[in-house]
This record gives structure tokens, sequence and C-alpha cells, in this order.
């Protein structure tokens, strides 16, 4: 049985090892400074790259992580701090749920109040529709560190004199300061890659575009049409385009495992 | 003597004191605190809020089409936008139909992984091996769309669809040509991606799972399989089972992947190597090219399904994990 069991666990991580293996041999030859710097050209001309979608991406990221994070934190100590009781356990499950949703579906939602409201896409419906995306995720991880600063630090604050918002905000969340942050990476993370929901709101752009309220490129976009087209020039590109958008991802993992190791307070 | 001593023949008369600032008072005593728990009770009603939001988004877009078509919409075959007819069951079908795919490849090999990571894996191997099944998580749905299209695909199409096709093409599953876009593509590009969540919390309840339940199942004389299968896994059923359904709510909704390589037809096949079409590979190629109102709140319609089922098949599955772990906040190194 044993060897069953690590049959699965080779089955399993093949496909990780040719994806990550086939990205890399892919990818890796068509990264250039051209890729990097330049925006789509016509097929057939040589050269052009994905440099508006790296950029769009970050400024919808941007945009997402405005509106996101601030929301998610703050239900998250709401629920850590004041969510002892019925109102809190609806929204505990509501976030859980939330996190369930097709992107899809979100993106649906971004484009009924965004896009029909401006008569336009939009670089801000794309970042609506991600944070509303970043928030349940956000939420739930900032409870759980909060949770986890021990009892004891906020009574020696209250013993001292500090007001409840002033312990909770320099206490308390200072305390669980990498945790938290650990989950908006994670949250940022997961949203970097997300395709659908910027489908109909930021639409994409083959020019450059810096401005929020037309709309804009992104990378996982740029990646979806290339891969989609007949072109062989856009296939590498899609590749290089996959390559730099994983090596930004794992980035961000790697560091949110690192943090954790170092920044779990008392856990066991 | 302590303290300060007054001087005789000085009157010491008392200060007067204010009444102690409330500072544990639950309803949040002074100004500051009290916007604070507004400040913060808002940002958790928000939350619920979205949820409205959703909800109330879907369900206005989709009236047009609720009153044009009603619960036929769900029964019909027949999508013609040009003639402005409706009918969401292929992609019904084909949602469904992927998934299940997806879940009878992944759940194997899941829980496998997961039974190895915490039974028989040597302490040292655990960290890099559930890191690299969440790396597989960590992989965006439409880099997976990408690698199946120029992987995948031509692999199925010239190795393993002629093949199953001689052996099993008598069952009716494998007919067709073998195109490599298809059914089959779909279910084992969304079985790779299912199984680092559901193998994850398989882990999770394992590991909640009491010691003394295995050292029970030595005592009496199992071996190490009957072990695991009697002491832990009989244990953790319920959570396992959560496990699976959180896994099935994600093939669910998942689009990129599977609009990329599942042939992107309307079509209602039994063979696996046909293509077919799901609620949100539709969404996803059509929303933008929706010319009528009523297209537009009939896929929109199709949205509110696939939201429903997912919120559905989500709530169920947080339910049954939560049975198990009891709540506790998940660990993410066993």
């Amino acid at each position: 049985m044993t060897g069953a069991a690590m049959l699965t666990v080779v089955l399993v991580l093949a496909p990780l090892v040719a994806i990550f293996g086939y990205l890399l041999y892919r990818g890796f030859v068509s990264i250039n400074w051209a890729f990097l710097t330049q925006t789509p050209k016509p097929v057939g001309e040589a050269g052009g790259g994905m440099a508006n979608a790296i950029v769009g991406s970050a400024i919808i990221l941007g945009i997402a992580s405005l509106i996101g994070v601030p929301f998610g934190i703050g239900a998250g100590i709401y629920l850590a701090e004041f969510g002892r009781n019925r109102l809190g356990r609806v929204v505990r499950f509501t976030a859980d749920v939330l996190n369930g949703v097709p992107s899809i579906v979100i993106g649906i939602v971004a484009y009924s109040i965004v896009v029909i409201y401006q008569k336009h896409f939009s670089a801000l419906a794309g970042g609506v529709a991600l944070a509303i995306m970043m928030v349940p995720t956000i939420t739930r991880t900032t409870e759980e560190m909060l949770l986890l600063v021990p009892q004891a630090l906020r009574e020696a604050a209250y013993g001292l004199g500090v007001p409840r918002w002033r312990t909770t905000l320099s206490i308390t969340l200072r305390t669980a300061t990498s945790g938290v942050i650990t989950g908006v990476m994670l949250a940022f993370a997961r949203v970097a890659g997300e395709t659908a929901p910027l489908l109909f709101t930021a639409l994409g752009n083959t020019y450059w575009n810096l401005r929020y309220d037309q709309p804009m490129a992104a990378l996982p976009l740029q990646i979806y049409v290339y891969a989609n087209s007949p072109y062989d020039d856009w296939h590498r590109q899609a590749w290089a385009g996959a390559l730099v958008l994983i090596l930004l991802i794992v980035t961000a993992v790697s560091a949110v495992r690192f943090a954790v190791r170092r920044g779990t307070f008392g856990a066991a | 003597m302590p303290g300060p001593q007054p001087v005789e023949g000085t009157k010491v008369t008392a200060a007067p004191t204010h009444p102690p600032a409330p500072l544990l008072k639950a309803s949040g005593g002074e100004l500051p605190d009290r916007i604070f728990k507004s400040a913060m009770t808002l940002c958790g009603l928000a939350v619920l809020g979205v949820l409205v939001l959703i909800v109330y988004e879907l369900v206005s877009g989709s009236g047009l089409s609720w009153h044009a078509f009603g619960f036929k919409f769900f029964a019909a075959s027949d999508w013609d936008p040009v003639n402005d007819q409706f009918g969401a069951l292929p992609f019904i079908f084909g949602t469904l139909v992927s998934s299940l795919l997806a879940l009878l490849i992944a759940v194997p090999l899941s829980v496998g992984v997961a039974v190895f990571t915490t039974e028989m894996c040597p302490k040292a191997l655990r960290g890099p091996l559930s890191l690299f099944v969440e790396l597989l998580a960590a992989i965006p749905s439409v880099i997976y769309g990408l690698w199946a299209i120029f992987v995948l695909v031509p692999i199925l199409s010239h190795y393993i669809q002629p093949p199953l096709h001689k052996t099993l093409g008598w069952t009716g599953l494998f007919e067709g040509a073998p195109l490599g876009y298809s059914m089959l593509a779909a279910g084992i590009i969304l079985a790779i991606m299912i199984i680092p969540v559901i193998s994850s919390i398989t882990r999770e309840v394992l590991v909640v799972v009491p010691q003394h339940q295995r050292e029970a199942a030595f005592a009496l004389g199992a071996t190490r399989w009957e072990m695991i299968r009697m002491g832990v896994l009989r244990n953790a059923r319920a959570g396992i089972v959560g496990a699976i359904i959180l896994g099935l709510g994600r093939a669910l909704g998942e689009t990129m992947a599977v609009t990329m390589i599942i042939g992107n037809t309307p079509q209602i096949a039994k063979s696996l190597f046909a293509p077919g079409y799901t609620m949100a590979s539709v969404l996803a190629n059509e929303f933008n090219e929706a010319t009528g109102d009523v297209y537009r709140s009939a896929l929109i319609e199709i949205g509110l399904a696939l939201f429903i089922v997912t919120i559905i098949v989500n709530a169920l599955a947080q339910l049954l994990v939560w049975t198990v772990t009891r709540g506790q906040p998940a660990r993410g190194n066993v």
C-alpha cells in the first residue's frame, strides 16, 4: 500500500514538474528586453512585447488592493474583536462562502455595477472585481492572525489605560502584522493570476494606457488572447508572459511561506 | 514611613476625582471607541453587502430571460442567439460531466497524497511535499489552459485517445475523432487543478484524528494499511467528504483552463472525446459578444444558476469540514 500511495504522489507531482519545466523551457527563450518594454506589434512584424500588460496588471492590482485591503482588514478586526456573536457568525460564514464564488460571476457583478454606469470598460471595473475577490480571503486570515495574539497582551494594555481602539490598532494588530501581511499577499497572489473577472471589466488594451477609466491590458488577459490565436509568434509571447506571471506569483507565495515561519505568534 | 506625609497643621482635602473612564465596557464607552467599533462593524457588514450585491445584480440582470423562458430555460437544448432561443441544458451537462470526471480522477490521487504525507512520509519530506502540492494551487488557471493547449491536447490526441478508442471504444464513451479538445481533456485539467484543494483539506482532517486511534488499531494487530483504513480514514470520513465536495465546488466554477480546451460546442454527447461547453465557458466566450438584451440576460441567468449551485455546494462542504475540525483555523505546515 505504501507503494500505491507513493505512486499517487508521483502522479500528482508529475504535472507540476511538467508544467513548470515546459514553462521554463518555452518561456525562458522568449523573454528578452523587447518583450519587457514594448507594446504588442501587429502580427507579422518582429518584436513586440507585453510591457503594457505587465504595467496594466500592476495598476489593476494596485486599485484592487486599495479597495480590498482596508475593507478586508477592517472586517477581520471586526470578526476577531467584536464578532463573538450571531452577526459575527453570519459574517464569517458569508466570507467563507464568498471565497467559493466563481470568479466569472464576480466579473458579471462588477460589469453590472461599474461598466454599465460608466458606459465603457475600465481598469477601475477590473480593480473592483479583483477587490471583491480579495476581501473574503483577507478577512479570514486577518481574523485568524488576530485571534493568535494572546489575550494577556490586550489585558495588559487595558490595565495600563490604553483605550480599546488604540489597543487593537497599536498592540494587537501590530503583533499580528506579519501574519496579516501574509494574508494580504496570499490574496494578492491569488487574484494576480485571475483572468475571468477581467474579461468584461478591464477588457484588455493593445496600446499604452495608464488611465484608470479606460480599458487596460493585463498579463493574464494577454496570455489568454495570445494562446487562443493561430500565430506562432503570439504563442511564443504567451509562454514568455506566462513565465513572467508565474515568477511574480511564486515569489509572492514563497515570501508568504517564509514570513509565516517567522511570524506566527505562539502558534503550535 | 512609607508614602508622603501631610505637614503638621495643614488640612488634607480630597481632590475631586472623576469617575474612572470605562475601558472594557462591551458597548464601547468613549467616543473614539464607539467610532472605531462602528467603522469595523461597517467593514464586516460590507462583506454581507457584497453577497447581497451579487445576488441582487444577478437576479435583476436575469429577469428578462426568466420572463421569456421560465423553467424551460434549464431543460431546453438549443442555444440559438440568432433566433433568440436560449436553452441551458448543454452547459449544465458539460459542467456536471467535466466536474464529475475531474472528481473521479482527482479523489484517489488526492487522498493518496494526503495519506502519504501524514502517515507514511518521513518527517523531513513533509514540508517540501506539502509546499509542492500547494504550488499546484498557486498556478493561475490561464497558465493551466496554456499548458493544456500545447502539451495535454496533443498528447491526448496522439498517444492516449487512439488506444482508448481501440480498447474501450465498445463502451460508447470513447468514440469520435481524436481531436484532443474534448470533455476528457477538460476533466483531466480540472482534476489537476482540484487535487491541491482536496489533498490539503484531507491532510487537515487526517491530522486531527487522535493518535490513540492509530495506536489502538496497532494494538489490535492491524497492519499498517488496515490501521490507516480503520483508525484514520474511517474517523475522518466526514471531513474527507467535505474536502471532496469543496473540490467539486472549485471544479464547477473553473473557467479559463476549461474554456481553452473543451472545444466550446453546445452539444450533449455520450462520448468523452466529443467537445462540450460549460456554464462558465459560455459566459467567458459570449458575454462580450452578447448583442441583444435577452441574450445578455440569458447569460446572466446562467451565471445566477452557477452562483447558486456553487454556493450550495461550498456551504455544504464548509459544514462537513467544520464538524470534523471544529472550526479550528487552517494550519499550513503539517
